[in-house]
Formats: structure tokens, sequence, C-alpha cells
């Protein structure tokens, strides 16, 4: 029996591994088929395709060239690439390096599509991008409050909820006193008061947690609603307030493509930022951090060494109510100016989904969002473009890999073992 | 393991008191007074909040609160149940209107007193039909979530079928436009069920991205030529042949035979969850997947069929909307009926009759928010302030009974379905 035990793991072979890189390299070969045979139509032998890599309203600093590339051939390198990489990984599979390939391929695609967009026009690729981080800042907040909370073993579904609080209150606060650092403090306060909510029904009442997010989610949607038709239509001096003003960071913004991107925003993309290493740091290098996860993953073993599990769970939920609520208050103060019912439109699902694809960590979760961002920057440039493809299949591909994640049909993703489960003391 | 395993059957029964001829009729009377005693006492508390939110919406109340606290609470009482009635007769008709209408023998002015019911019927309608929906998920220990994307890919279908078959008798077409709908909600049913039971994705992210995909898929075929009205460059589909409508109940009023279609299918549910066997089956893998499996059920299989026709289910809501009121499709056919069937579903305790009672509940509160809107001034978005409360307190009895410090029974039958993301 044992000599069987010790010998079987090297004769198994994992099916779901190999089927995944069938599935793989099967989509790769379809992508490569689809850049070729689709993205070749209609563009002229000679054209080419110019990408402004300089920002629109950026005076001096450095005088960036823009791109400009045959149409295609840069279109049929990258059906190449996809197909080659496809081929391979049928072949022999990219073992451990599938990510990396995946992102390739993954590059490969999109540029082949906006190539072919920009063939015999001119699009500004400094612009997308931008917008790409824009777009992707709100959801990156709701992803790392999705983290803090989940990290401790609480589902969070009310994300939206408290993005769309935080907005409201960011945007009500900040005008009435007239001072929008208040009004920040007020949208992260009232996230965490929400979030509060959410733990006591969740902990104390051990209600079903996605059940009690559901709740968060329709009442800040009616009662926001509800405040905003009562008394923001006859109040607007109530809906202006001031908003954060953009500090480019005086070197670093002057790199070519990563300052624009990265270093030219408001305030709330450094304190993203700032968020995003803390709560790396604290959930991966410090005592806290090590807590919250033993908690999240095996609250029994971790009351048994003395870690208040209760407490440890109010206080991650609150903390990512708190995180939420700041992301809410970008919508008002940091980008649009006025709250707008239902402004947040599904971005803290979207953030909920970013989490789970960047495996409940921090940095995987800003880098998830990051594709989100850029399938919602896309799709605002390319109505202006009039391309000739439906963009709503392009819209859909964030959700539809979302799902393919969440399936493990690409890599699998590890939830905290004790997600969602209420913890009783014996 | 050669004698035959005992099925949980009694158990199951017994827990969920739906045993039909064992305890007399006062104890039965009394588990009904103890079941509803929830739900009324959530309604009641979120019509007290509902009314607090109202007063504090209210800038000038506080002004006059300095000035004059007493005229200004007197005032604000008065608007709260100023709202509330416009609300109410909003719902039900007014009783002066019946009895001026019945007097009178008027048949014109009859029909216009029941106008307010048959706006509750038909507000109530596409409820029933996702609260079903959302309970059959429930039952199968399942949290269907994406019953607003079933429903505009069921209510797509059916338009479809409603205008691209012409010179059918309505016999043959509004069956054929319904099944329609059945089919286009259940394909965005059986994606979800599909991957949860072959690869363990959990129902709630894969439906609600789900979803999002549907509002897409939405939003390009109604700029499809042949699909969009000839002539308009808004999106909005073609107008359903009028042998597809659903036949109104009463002439000359909007409520239609959808409400009945609506009945009919909470019977069939309620047939398929406890008196089938494969509804015995669903129930099973809800309440114990583990004893399920080792009574020799199929997991797989009853994810995906309770999934297939809870998707399918939310379909038939978006033909009751397509084709009972629209005609035609476009964004904002629902606005928000697939998260309603949530609440509607937790309020029944899933349990169809449940059902139909909050169906109606929450149509009468939407049909009475347009005219106390438009009456008083307060926004129709109090009445989804009302429904979030009446579900919070529906889903944690534990807080009904600390606020009224009564009994209540310990579980509404909701703790069934599953625990966070796993499978």
């Amino acid at each position: 029996m044992t000599a069987v035990a010790a010998t079987a793991p090297a004769v198994i072979v994992d099916r779901a591994a190999i089927r995944r890189q069938r599935i793989l390299g099967v989509a790769y070969l379809v992508m490569g088929a689809v850049v070729a045979y689709f993205l070749t139509s209609n563009i002229k032998t000679d054209a080419t395709s110019t990408f402004v890599l300089k920002p629109a309203g950026s005076q001096g600093g450095l005088d960036i060239p823009s791109l400009v590339v045959p149409s295609m051939l840069t279109v049929y390198l990258a059906a190449g690439i996809c197909a080659g990489f496809g081929a391979i990984q049928l072949i022999r599979g990219f073992g451990t390096r599938w990510s990396v390939v995946l992102a390739v391929v993954a590059v490969a695609f999109v540029f082949a599509f906006l190539t072919w967009a920009a063939a015999g026009k001119s699009v500004s690729l400094i612009g997308i991008l931008q917008l790409t981080v824009q777009k992707a800042l709100p959801i990156t907040f709701g992803a790392l409050s999705g983290v803090l909370c989940e990290r401790s073993g609480v589902v969070n579904i009310a994300i939206e909820g408290m993005l769309l609080s935080g907005a409201f209150t960011g945007a009500v606060v900040g005008s009435a006193t007239g001072n929008n650092i208040v009004g920040l403090v007020a949208a992260a306060l009232v996230g965490g008061a929400l979030a509060g909510l959410l733990a006591v029904l969740a902990i104390r009442y051990r209600m079903n947690q996605i059940v009690a997010g559901t709740v968060i989610n329709i009442f800040a949607s009616g009662l926001t609603s509800f405040v905003a038709a009562r008394v923001l239509q006859t109040h607007r001096e109530l809906n202006e307030p001031e908003k954060f003003s953009s500090l480019p960071i005086p070197v670093l913004s002057d790199i070519p493509i990563v300052g624009p991107m990265f270093f030219s925003g408001n305030m709330f993309m450094y304190l993203l930022f700032v968020l995003i290493g803390l709560i790396h740091y604290g959930l991966f290098y410090t005592r806290w951090g090590l807590r919250v996860r033993a908690v999240g993953e095996h609250p029994r073993a971790a009351d048994t060494v003395g870690i208040n599990v209760i407490l440890t769970r109010y206080r991650n939920v609150i903390l990512g109510g708190v995180v939420a609520g700041i992301g809410g208050a970008y919508f008002t103060l940091g980008s649009t100016g006025s709250f707008v019912h239902d402004m947040t439109g599904g971005r803290g699902f979207i953030g909920l989904a970013a989490m789970i694809f960047g495996g409940w960590t921090p940095i995987g979760g800003f880098l998830a969002s990051l594709i989100f961002g850029f399938a919602d920057s896309l799709q605002a440039r390319l109505s202006i473009l009039a391309v000739a493809v439906p963009s709503e299949f392009l819209l859909m591909a964030p959700y539809l890999v979302t799902i393919i994640v969440v399936a493990g049909l690409v890599g699998r993703v590890r939830m905290p073992a004790a997600d969602g489960t209420p913890y009783e003391k014996e | 393991m050669a004698e035959p395993l005992p099925g949980p059957a009694p158990a199951e029964g017994s827990t969920r008191g739906t045993v039909p001829d064992g305890p007399t009729l006062a104890a039965r009377l009394g588990t009904t007074a103890r079941g509803l005693a929830v739900p009324i006492l959530a309604i009641f508390s979120a019509l007290v909040i509902g009314a607090v939110v109202i007063v504090l919406s209210d800038v000038t109340f506080f002004e006059r609160l300095q000035s004059d606290p007493g005229a200004a609470l007197g005032a604000a009482v008065g608007e709260v149940l100023r709202a509330y009635r416009e609300l109410f007769t909003g719902a039900l008709g007014s009783p002066t209107d019946y009895v001026d209408a019945f007097t009178s023998g008027d048949p014109d002015l009859i029909r216009k007193a029941f106008v307010p019911i048959s706006e509750t019927l038909l507000a109530a309608t596409p409820l029933i039909f996702t609260g079903l929906a959302v309970a059959l998920g429930f039952q199968c220990g399942l949290f269907n979530i994406g019953a607003e994307g079933q429903l505009y890919v069921g209510a797509m279908f059916g338009t479809f079928a409603g205008f691209a078959f012409a010179g059918l008798p309505w016999f043959v077409h509004i069956p054929l436009a319904v099944g329609a709908g059945f089919l286009g909600g259940a394909l965005w049913g059986f994606v979800p069920g599909l991957l949860k039971a072959r690869t363990g994705a959990h129902e709630v992210i894969v439906t609600i991205m789900l979803n999002y995909t549907a509002y897409n898929l939405i939003s390009w075929i109604l700029k499809v030529p042949g699909y969009q009205r000839e002539g308009r460059s808004d999106p909005i589909s073609k107008v359903a042949l009028d042998s597809s409508w659903y036949p109104p109940l009463v002439e000359g009023l909007r409520a239609n035979w959808g409400f009945v279609l609506g009945l009919v299918a909470a019977i069939a549910v309620s047939w398929l969850l406890f008196r089938s066997t494969r509804g015995f089956e669903f129930r099973a893998v809800g309440f114990n997947p583990t004893a399920a499996r080792y009574a020799g059920m199929s997991i797989a299989t009853s994810t995906i069929l309770a999934m297939t026709i809870s998707g399918g289910l939310a379909g038939l809501a978006g033909t009751s909307i397509v084709l009972g009121v629209t005609h035609s499709l476009t964004f904002g056919i629902s606005s928000g009926f697939g998260f309603d069937g949530i609440a509607i579903a937790l309020m029944a305790a899933s349990r169809p009759r449940g059902i139909i009672l909050a169906s109606l509940l929450f149509g009468a509160l939407r049909a009475g928010a347009t005219p106390m809107q438009s009456l008083t001034g307060v926004p129709i978005d109090l009445v989804v302030v009302i429904q979030a409360l009446v579900i919070m307190f529906v889903a944690a009895p534990a807080l009904v009974r600390e606020i009224y410090r009564i009994r209540v029974p310990e579980t509404t039958g909701l703790e069934t379905f599953s625990q966070g993301w796993r499978a």
C-alpha cells in the first residue's frame, strides 16, 4: 500500500491541467485566426497606423514621437504570435509560465485590434492608456475593500452600495462644507458605517452574507436616489463640490508613457498606490496580516491560539468599508464633480470580480482592474473612431474572461478557506 | 451496504413543516400566525423607518423645527400620512371612487376605479416569475443573482418570436413566444448551472458576469438590422405582432393573462418542488448535499436542472413585460425586477404561495409609487428603501425578535443555501 501511495503522484497526470492546456492552445489558435481573417479586412495594403504617445494637453517636456506602424504587416505579425504560441501550447505547454504567455498573446491580440481600428488614421494611444488607469481607480478601490473583508472571512458583495453612498456623501458633504477633504472623510465614514451594518448583520445576526450584502446594495441605491430626487433636484448648490485638482509629480510625470498614466492624476491616484502598498505589506509581512489571514483561513485554529476572531472580522470589514467609501468619493470628488443616481453603474461588482481575478491580493486586484479599465476606456475611444466592429462584444470580454477564470478553465485562484462562513465559538 | 439507504424523506419533510396531514388545525393556524409574524412586523418596521426617511429628507423640516417644533412635527406626520395614503390608493384604489362608480353604474367609471388594482397586478406579474426563479434556486442551494440578465435574454427571444412569425393564430403564437422566452432565460441559467456542476465556479459570480454580458448582448441586438425597428436610430426592437400579445383580463385595463400564467407557474413550481421526485432531489441537495449524494442523488444533475428552470422562469418574466406591456424590447424594460425577485423569494421563504403574496405586495408598492410621487412629491425611490428594509428584517429574524421582544421562529428557512464562494 505504501509503495503505491508513494509512486502514485508520479503516475497520476493532472487531467485538469491537460484540459486547461488544450483549451488555452485552441483559444490562442482561434485568436490568431480571428486576427488574420477579420482584422485584415478593409485595410489598404500600404496603410499605416499612427499611435500618438504625447499627451494631448501637455506643453513642453520631452517631445515624444508618435509610433507609426504598417497596418497590414503588424496585424499579420500579431496573428503569427497568437497562432505560434497556440501551437506550442497545444504540443507541449508552457508549464508554470502560462500566465506570461497568456499576457503576451492578449497584448498581441489587443494591439492587432488597435492597429486595425487605427489603419490610415491616428489614435491617441496615450489617451486610451490614461483613461484606462482613471477607469481602473474606483474598481481597484472596490477590489481592495473586498480583499480586506474576504481575507478575514466575510464575503462583501455590498461594495457597490458602499461606492455609491461614498459618491453621494462626498458630493453632498463636500458641497455643504465647501471643503472637499471634509467630503472625502465623510464618504470614508459612511462607507465604514455601511460596512459596520454588514458586519453586524453577518457576524452578530449570522445573516447569510450574500443576502446582507444584497440588502445593503438595494438600500444604498434606494436611499441615495431618494435623497437626490427629493433634495438635490431643488438644492443644486448641495451637489457642486470642488473637485480634487490633478497633481503631476514633478520628475516622474515626465517619464514617457508611464508618467502621464500613473504620475499625473489627482490625489486619489496616489492615495490608491499608497493603499495598495500598505495593504500588501500589511497582509503579507506583518503580525496583523498573519492574524487576519489565519482568521480567514481557519478561524477555529486562530481562536485557539488567542486571536479574537469576531473583533478581527469587525475591524477588517469596517476598514474595507472605509476604503470603498473613499473609492466612491472618487466618482464625484475625483472624476465627474456631481452626483447622479446609480452613477457607479456596477463598478462595485466589477471590483469584486477584479478581486477574484487577482487571487484575493491587492496587487493582483489592481492589475485585474486595469484590464477592466482598459475595456471601459476602449469603449469610450472606439465610439469616437466609429469602428465597424460591434463594441458590445469587446465590452463583454472582461466579464467572459472573469467567468473563465472563476471556472478554473485557465489557471485556478484560491479563496480564503473560511470565506463566507459565520464563526461560532464552541 | 446491501440494505437500502434510508432516504432523508421524513426528516426533510418535518423540518420544513410541509407535511399536509399531521398537526391539528389549531396548531397549523398557530404555525401560520407565527410564520406571518416576521413578514408583517418587517413591513411595519420598514414603513416606520421609511417615514423617518421622508421627514429627515425634508430640508424645510429642520428650519421649522427651530421656530415651532409642535407645528413642524405635526406637518411632518401629515406629510408622511399623505404620502402613504397616496401609495395605498395608488395601489388599491380609493374607496370613494369605488362607491361613486358603483352607485352611478357607469361601466367606464367602474373600470377607471379598478385601474390601480390592474396596475398592481401588472407590476406583480414579472415579480412572480423572478421570485419563483430565485426561490427555485434557493431551494436547491443556489443563489441565482442573475435573474435580471435571464429576464433580458428571455425578453430578447420572446420579442423575436413575437415579431418574426406573421399569420399565426393567437393560440399558436402566444405559446410559441412564451416558449421562446423560457428558452432564452433557460439558456442563460444553464451556463452557470453547468459551470457550477462541472468546475465549481460560484454561481453568484458567474450570474453577475452574465448579467453584464446580457446587457451588452441586448445593446448589440437592438442595433442589428432586422431586429431593430425600421426607420429608428435609437435602440428599440420591432413591435411584436398582436397575435402574440397577452390578452387583457378585462377589456380596457392593462392587467393581462400574463398574471394568470404567473399563478399557473407558481402552482407548477409548487408541484415540482413538493410533489415530484425531481423537486425532492432539488430540496435534498439544497438542504444537505452530502446526505443527498449518499442517498444516490446526483448533485450535478440537480444543480444544472435547477439553474436551467430558474433561468427559464426569469425568462418568462421577460415575456410578461414584452408580450404584456411594452410589446417591444428596449433598455429599461426591467427596472430591477430580477433583483426584486431576490427580495420576494427571501420574504416568502422560497414558498410559491408566499411568492404570490409578496409579489402582490411589491407590485402594489411599485404601482402606488408613481401616483405618490406625482401627487405628494415624495420620490418613487422611497419604495426601494422600504423593500431593502423589508428584506433585511425578514432575513434576520433575530433582529425582529430583539426589537419587539417576541418569540418568532429561529429560522425563516433560508439558511440552507450556499455559504461563501465555495462550490
